[in-house]
């Protein structure tokens, strides 16, 4: 597996032969062509044309159709936004990171346990030293990854899949340890965050049942912090020029090993980063398997956003908006949220393979910019 | 083992034989302080059950000096390497050193009870045909430069359809149509790679998303309701005559399922496939340098969707394995990683179809190991164990197994001019 044909595509990816047309036209075909292909699956599988109606209606009602259902939207959005981040930062640097699922884990355990540990802190304290703690421990777990793929050579997709498959099972075996595991509990899961630690609500003085909290702001500030870091700073600028090519950044005297290291780390960090939003915002503790699939849609995220901070806010708010409505989907039409998952996957298909939907909607392009038909 | 000696010792494999070294040293002292201690007593392993045709004795290993001299032997293999390694060796004293040290280890775990080798072996290669059927499909894709990743994928696609299909039509018909969506999903990543030039990693990734979003939801949303469709009959074992009664190899490789020997002669006919017929040595052309293939004549698209449907069949075929071959039914996410397990045994097996059987075979002993080690109780918490197949990827791909080369335009999309 060669860094170069990656690189190459991935540089087509994010310049873009018309801006236009690849910021807009490619994603709202893909949606659409999901979509569309979604409804399919859904017959194939013996659901009715009038439940199908019905569960596109509560797909767009359980995500923007009420105050509840926007506070749904941001609260699923905000952990997929992070953890994209940093695979987009990672994208860029020419780093697959598939890892982010156990990093989340690992950022989120170490959240957990730096809230119930430090109960007599004030809040001012306690809460950013939890999220400091999960993006500190998500960092190391990702490095490792990026140390082996410096020191031996190990691709990073192979590894990084392997600490996440290794990560859950850590995580089951740190959920029975006496000094996490909930007291009174023979079940794997750990103490309660104190209320100090945690991401307070931000409309509980309108209705307490609204989750959204102030993990939103964190949100907001890491998307600003990835644009500076990759676009004004000497570090993206390193991280960016090792991703397009490896060889040019290091003939001009750039480490090459360090920035694998530094980028798997800030990475690590922003997944670590949302599994501390998750149990610090929103289930208070940790349970095997907390993560529930964040790290995996977070490179969907990543892809639908092009790696661009910007982008993956906007991708992040898309799939937290299919999540939310996909409960009500379920709730409403009867209809597995797995179908969710199909639905994201398409979208990546299209988005990823801009040929393919050139193929599908040709008259959605100029004829210019189409580009040579690679068959046979 | 290439053994050409090299007058100068280059610095990377001096630092390599060190690390290496390191590892047996650590391993030693390892051995020696925890296991030792504890390890009073004899070790008893059977060998045959009182049913089979020839019976041998139980092997009994006295615990204590036996983990001594194992922690001998990798203090002198460790020592060695450390203090003049780097020329030869390395991988081969790695690779004897982790086999003692695994041994020991076994001793050590069963000391004071009986294991049954045989069963263990027999166990390892059942576990083991999931991942050299996927490590096959690496193979013969990356053979012609398609990096798979979607080989879990296709791993799940074929378990899922194995079972349904199984459900409806029985045994064989579940087998052929796990075989044929493999195929179709192998054809699937030709397309978007090969026609759509999408990146090969990220197609991979879509490919698994996509098949685990599309199982899960049948499953959720059709076999709860409808449970008739999710329950297949199981290819039981069948013994081969005679060759089924030699002592322990007999119940490893002659007394099992279809999936089994399918594993076995599939590896047999790709290496002569690959390396022994005209279409093979196109194909490993197509994989090393497309260009001069092409220019060759050689139809550099149509060998590539070829040869990565046929790993999707391969892929599926070892899917089925899953329902099939184990539990007659599906569950979500069953497949559990086997894919990128199979993607590591093809590197270690250095992307030859044997190579990728022997190399899950080591993986399907590290499988087997954490199952009946449960039954021993060991102090070792089972969740360790369960990661060891997973560590133990981890260290291959790493190359402290030693390296490998894989096929020069391997991951490279071919544009023809």
């Amino acid at each position: 597996m060669t860094d170069t044909s990656m690189n190459d595509l991935m540089k087509a990816k994010m310049i873009g032969r018309s801006e236009i047309e690849d910021l807009i036209i490619v994603p709202l075909f893909a949606i659409v062509a999901a979509l569309i292909l979604g409804a399919l699956t859904m017959l194939a599988t013996n659901v009715d044309l009038a439940t199908i109606g019905l569960s596109y209606v509560a797909l767009l009602k359980g995500s923007v159709g009420s105050l509840s259902a926007i506070s749904e939207t941001l609260t699923a959005a905000a952990p997929l936004i992070l953890a994209g981040l940093g695979l987009a930062l990672g994208f860029r640097a020419g780093l697959f990171n598939i890892g982010a699922e156990g990093q989340v884990l690992m950022g989120g355990m170490a959240a957990v346990i730096t809230g119930f540990t430090f109960t007599d802190l004030p809040a001012a304290i306690l809460m950013p030293m939890s999220l400091l703690a999960g993006a500190l421990v998500g960092a190391l777990y990702a490095s490792i990854a990026g140390w082996l793929r410096v020191a031996t050579g190990a691709h990073e997709v192979i590894s990084t899949i392997m600490l996440n498959l290794i990560a859950y099972r850590l995580l089951d075996y740190m959920l029975r340890l006496p000094f996490i595991q909930k007291e009174g509990r023979a079940d794997p899961i750990s103490k309660s965050v104190p209320d100090a630690a945690e991401l307070p609500r931000l409309l509980a003085f309108i209705d307490p049942n609204l989750r959204v909290h102030a993990g939103i702001f964190l949100v907001l500030v890491a998307v600003a912090v990835v644009y500076w870091l990759l676009f004004r700073s000497k570090l993206g600028f390193e991280f960016r020029a090792s991703g397009e090519n490896p060889q040019a950044a290091r003939y001009a005297g750039m480490r090459s090993g360090l920035i694998i290291v530094l980028a798997m780390a800030s990475a690590g960090a922003l997944a670590g980063l949302a599994g501390a939003n998750q149990v610090l915002g929103v289930l208070g503790r940790a349970t095997p398997g907390f993560s529930a699939g964040i790290g995996f849609d977070a490179i969907a995220v990543a892809l639908l956003g092009r790696s661009h901070p910007i982008g993956v806010l906007f991708a992040g708010l898309l799939f937290g908006a299919l999540e939310a409505g996909g409960r009500q989907m379920q709730v409403d039409a009867g209809v597995s949220i797995d179908l969710i998952g199909i639905i994201q996957a398409l979208i990546i298909v299209f988005i990823a393979a801009p040929l393919l939907v050139r193929a599908v909607f040709p008259w959605g392009f100029r004829k210019g910019s189409r580009q040579t038909e690679g068959g046979q | 083992m290439t053994a050409v000696p090299a007058p100068r010792i280059e610095p990377g494999k001096t630092r390599h034989a060190r690390i290496t070294g390191g590892i047996l040293i650590g391993l030693a002292i390892l051995t020696a302080v925890v296991f030792a201690p504890d390890g009073t007593g004899i070790a008893t392993f059977r060998l045959s059950r009182p049913t089979d045709a020839l019976v041998l004795p139980n092997l009994v290993v006295p615990a204590v000096p036996f983990i001594y001299a194992a922690a001998a032997v990798l203090a002198f293999l460790g020592a060695r390497q450390f203090l003049r390694g780097g020329t030869r060796w390395t991988s081969l004293s790695m690779g004897i050193g982790l086999a003692v040290a695994v041994a020991a280890f076994l001793v050590w775990a069963t000391t004071g009870k009986a294991f049954s080798l045989t069963g263990m072996l027999q166990a390892t290669m059942v576990r083991a045909v999931p991942i050299a059927l996927g490590g096959l499909a690496g193979v013969l894709s990356e053979r012609v430069a398609v990096v798979n990743i979607a080989i879990e994928g296709m791993l799940l696609a074929g378990a899922f359809t194995g079972a349904l299909v199984g459900s409806l039509l029985g045994g064989m018909g579940g087998l052929a149509a796990a075989v044929a969506i493999g195929g179709l999903f192998g054809f699937i990543l030709a397309a978007l790679v090969v026609t759509y030039r999408m990146d090969q990693i990220i197609a991979g990734v879509v490919i698994n998303l996509l098949v685990l979003g599309l199982t899960s939801y049948v499953s959720s949303q059709v076999f709860q309701e409808y449970r008739y469709l999710n329950n297949a009959p199981v290819f039981r074992a069948v013994k081969v005559p005679l060759l089924g009664d030699i002592p322990i190899l007999g119940p490893m490789f002659f007394q099992q399922n279809i999936f089994v020997y399918g594993a076995l002669i599939m590896v047999g006919v790709a290496t002569y496939y690959l390396f022994h017929t005209r279409m093979g040595l196109r194909a490993r052309a197509v994989g090393e340098h497309p260009r001069a293939a092409d220019t060759l004549g050689i139809n550099v698209y149509r060998t590539r969707y070829i040869n990565v449907t046929l790993a999707g069949m391969v892929a599926g075929f070892g899917g089925a394995w899953f329902t099939l071959g184990s539990v007659g039914r599906f569950d979500e996410g069953m497949t559990g990683g086997r894919g990128y397990i199979g993607l590591a045994a093809m590197i270690f097996g250095r992307w030859h179809p044997v190579g990728a059987l022997a190399a899950a075979l080591v993986f399907g002993f590290a499988d087997s190991l954490q199952q009946k080690l449960a039954l021993l109780q060991t102090p070792i918490p089972s969740e360790f164990l369960a990661m060891a197949p997973y560590v133990a990827t981890i260290i291959v791909v790493a190359g402290l197994v030693g390296r490998a080369r894989p096929p020069a335009a391997d991951g490279k999309p071919y544009v023809k001019e």
